[in-house]
């Protein structure tokens, strides 16, 4: 049987980083802000969350740490893209590549090792029921996510913010500060993201360890339309990807075929979304 | 004008002045609205309407004067600090949120609130009492992207009245309005004058603010020009007010005399534009009427070779050019005034050389591919002249004209390619009376040269005053066709709001009809 239990955990497993990451970019989306930064948060929420543990020896520092440095690596986006209005997509692609960089480079300054560092005694996040508490608190935050966006009064004014920052201008309501949250929150997320693949997924850091995961969850935001039960079920797909892609190195595929399970779906997914929504009718003007 | 008697007014400006950069925008102007009364603001383009409202509206600063409200001396630095002060804005390009309902849009930065939620039963009673209350029916549940414009209009309204608004500033509020559509706006406003409101109408269409306001201030210059009780006055003298001089308004041209068919559609179809019969005869200009989004503007781009034809024939001098590029198009005989001047009509950067060279440059500008300079200036210079293009220069870039001069400079530039036939859209949206004339009366000159001209306006005045002969569009289709006579302003009006046409008759002159 190929579709059974164990195919599933492994695919809620690998759900977990690419959920959390992809909630935050979908408040970014909806207040108006294009983050495909979220890699290379995730990426900084990987090293710190496991030099943080390593040195504290508490996993949950290193939790904690992970989600305040990504959150303050996001504000390069907010700076960049809010108050200087420069370009989101710029901001991002350097945010992904400063990350890849600076987080080698720490790697071999305070670890001394250079591609990964794996000890036995990394203390990792414990497992409750099979999932860490990171897990547990993702799909919590998809609940969280639709009620603030649908009902809260932030929600409806950070909407508002992302569809005509003009219009919400005019009523007092700074479109500026919706999305500075919008992108501290996605630093934040990110972060518990980089801390699930370091010290849950697996406990090590190795270089480049997100491996695109960040990509994917841009790619989640979109496919979901930005919503969090839509992006919950597109970062599921890909999980399932990434699980069966596991499963089928099991049956003898070569493993750079399996491992490319993720991306392959990925791709297939963005073609079908942009040639449907190409094939939708623009809208007419006034219909009296 | 003997000063107002002391009193409270709504809103009072005294002696506001405003400076940009080389431009005195507003010279030391008084404003008073009563309460409970519609004041109309007219001014041509740049008379300093819009700087004015601007200040009242707390979006720029005065250098001097001061602005009262209720009696009460006020500093505004924000549009909330004048929104809390009870004044509110419908401007010009709506400020909404297409994606949200009409009660979501209402309540926006003002929500009702349960345990810190948007109670959104509460925001639906609330958008339905003040619908009630003023007569401006719009489902609450409806997202805005979906309504029409008159509708979104009551939304912007909605929304101002929620933050208790006492006096409302409508920014050219009938701009986009079916003539149905903008006399229930004006019925609105009366309720809500009636009920002891005040309406500031910021405006340059004369029969409304006849019809719709107590009183008026016509700004020119940056200076007030009049100050006029609307019951004893003119169109004629707010116009002289607001020009400096007499103007012959609406003025309705003689006929003229078609010869034989230059354009012919038949069964034609595009985007949004279903099985339409038209023709366009030498000597004639065919008025082409509709609300906007009702095909016109896709009828023409479709016509002048920039959109897909999905159905019918088109022929041009008898030769089909169905499906033609543009390019095509033009050598055979077509000169086309696109409706958004500013992004397809001209390129704002390059300069007014430039811009009147374009177009000419496939033609009599190029001597073996190349374009002589001295050649481009001297074409430059013939049209500016001969246009009354002001500018201060030929190498100015074009995006430092007026509306009103860049519309001369596009009108003039596709008329001199003595093209058999032009397709004109909206050949005067946004231009000063003055320049409406002139325009006017150049394209009278170009159809009385023998030239067929298809006329595509949302001004009801400007077709009848042009068109020999008035189509209606309705939902991309031929509604109705007058002709010239027939095409008073409450038939065109009906027809273009989908009323069952009057029996409507072939005006078509026969194809051959002697030239008298």
């Amino acid at each position: 049987m190929f579709l059974d239990s164990d195919l599933l955990m492994s695919a809620l497993r690998a759900l977990t980083p690419i959920l959390l990451a992809a909630l935050g970019g979908a408040l970014c989306e909806r207040a108006g802000v294009f983050n495909i930064g979220l890699e290379g948060m995730m990426l900084m929420g990987c090293f710190t969350s496991v030099a943080t543990s390593w040195f504290t020896g508490s996993p949950w520092l290193g939790v904690l740490a992970a989600a305040l440095a990504a959150a303050a690596y996001s504000l390069v986006l907010a700076v960049g893209a809010v108050t200087l209005r420069g370009d989101a997509v710029v901001l991002g692609i350097a945010m992904n590549l400063l990350a890849v960089g600076l987080t080698s480079f720490l790697l071999r300054t305070v670890f001394g090792v250079q591609g990964t560092f794996d000890d036995p005694s990394l203390a990792g996040l414990p497992l409750i029921g099979g999932f860490t508490p990171l897990a547990y608190l993702s799909w919590a935050a998809v609940a969280v996510a639709a009620l603030l966006l649908s009902r809260h009064v932030w929600g409806l004014r950070l909407r508002g913010v992302g569809e005509a920052p003009d219009a919400a201008a005019t009523l007092g309501v700074s479109p500026a500060k919706y999305q500075y949250g919008a992108i501290l929150l996605s630093g934040v997320l990110c972060g518990l993201a980089g801390a699930q693949l370091a010290l849950g997924n697996v406990t090590l850091f190795t270089e480049n360890m997100t491996a695109g995961r960040g990509w994917i969850a841009v790619v989640a935001v979109m496919l979901g339309r930005a919503a969090p039960l839509g992006v919950l079920l597109a970062a599921l797909l890909f999980g399932l990807a990434e699980a069966a892609g596991f499963r089928l190195q099991g049956l003898g595929l070569p493993q750079q075929a399996t491992d490319a399970a993720p991306y392959v779906v990925t791709l297939g997914a963005l073609f079908l979304t942009t040639a449907r929504r190409r094939r939708r009718p623009r809208t007419t003007g006034a219909v009296q | 004008m003997t000063p107002p008697p002391p009193e409270n007014f709504a809103v009072e400006l005294r002696g506001i002045t405003k400076r940009f950069p080389g431009t005195l925008a507003n010279d030391a102007v008084d404003l008073t609205v009563r309460h409970g009364e519609i004041h109309a603001l007219m001014g041509e383009n740049g008379a300093g309407k819009s700087t004015l409202m601007s200040v009242l509206y707390g979006m720029e600063r005065a250098d001097a004067g001061s602005i009262r409200i209720d009696g009460r001396e006020v500093r505004f630095t924000s549009p909330s600090d004048a929104m809390a002060a009870g004044l509110g804005m419908v401007h010009q390009s709506f400020k909404l949120f297409d994606s949200l309902t009409v009660a979501e849009n209402v309540v926006y930065a003002a929500e009702p609130r349960r345990f810190g939620l948007v109670d959104r039963a509460a925001a639906r009673r609330r958008v339905r009492e003040l619908a009630d209350e003023h007569g401006l029916a719009v489902d609450p549940e409806a997202r805005v992207g979906d309504l029409p414009v008159g509708l979104r209009q009551r939304v912007e309204i909605l929304k101002l009245l929620h933050r208790g608004a006492r006096t409302l500033i409508l920014d050219e509020p009938t701009a986009v309005l079916t003539p149905a559509e903008a006399d229930s706006l004006f019925g609105v406003l009366k309720s809500l004058t009636a009920r002891g409101r005040t309406v500031v109408l910021v405006t340059h269409k004369l029969r409304e603010v006849l019809e719709g306001s107590d009183r008026v201030t016509v700004l020119r210059d940056g200076r007030v020009a009049a100050r006029l009780v609307t019951s004893d006055t003119t169109a004629d003298e707010i116009a002289a007010a607001m020009t400096g001089r007499a103007v012959e308004l609406d003025r309705v041209h003689a006929p003229g005399t078609p010869g034989e068919a230059v354009l012919r559609v038949t069964g034609f179809s595009t985007d949004s534009v279903h099985d339409v019969d038209l023709s366009v005869h030498a000597g004639e200009i065919v008025g082409v009427a509709g609300v906007a989004g009702n095909g016109q503007s896709k009828l023409v781009e479709a016509l002048a070779g920039l959109r897909p034809v999905a159905a019918g024939r088109v022929t041009l001098l008898g030769a089909d050019i169905t499906h033609a590029s543009a390019t095509e198009r033009r050598l055979k005989g077509l000169a086309y005034v696109p409706e958004d001047r500013h992004a397809v009509g001209t390129a704002p950067a390059a300069s007014v050389a430039d811009n009147l060279a374009m177009g000419h440059h496939r033609t009599t500008l190029s001597t073996r591919g190349l374009l002589p300079p001295a050649a481009v200036r001297a074409h430059a210079r013939r049209l500016v002249e001969r246009f009354g293009i002001k500018a201060a220069t030929t190498e100015v870039p074009a995006s430092a004209l007026s509306g009103g001069n860049l519309q001369k400079l596009l009108i003039g530039r596709e008329l001199a390619h003595e093209a058999p036939l032009l397709l004109v859209e909206q050949p005067t949206r946004g231009v000063d009376i003055g320049a409406i004339q002139n325009i006017h009366d150049q394209l009278i000159a170009y159809r009385d040269a023998g030239h067929a001209v298809l006329l595509v306006s949302a001004e009801l005045s400007e077709i009848r005053g042009l068109a020999d002969r008035v189509l209606v569009l309705y939902e991309g289709r031929v509604a109705a066709s007058y002709a010239k006579e027939e095409a008073d302003e409450r038939t065109l009006g009906l027809a273009m709001a989908g009323a069952p046409a009057e029996a409507t008759h072939e005006h078509e002159p026969p194809d051959t009809s002697p030239r008298t």
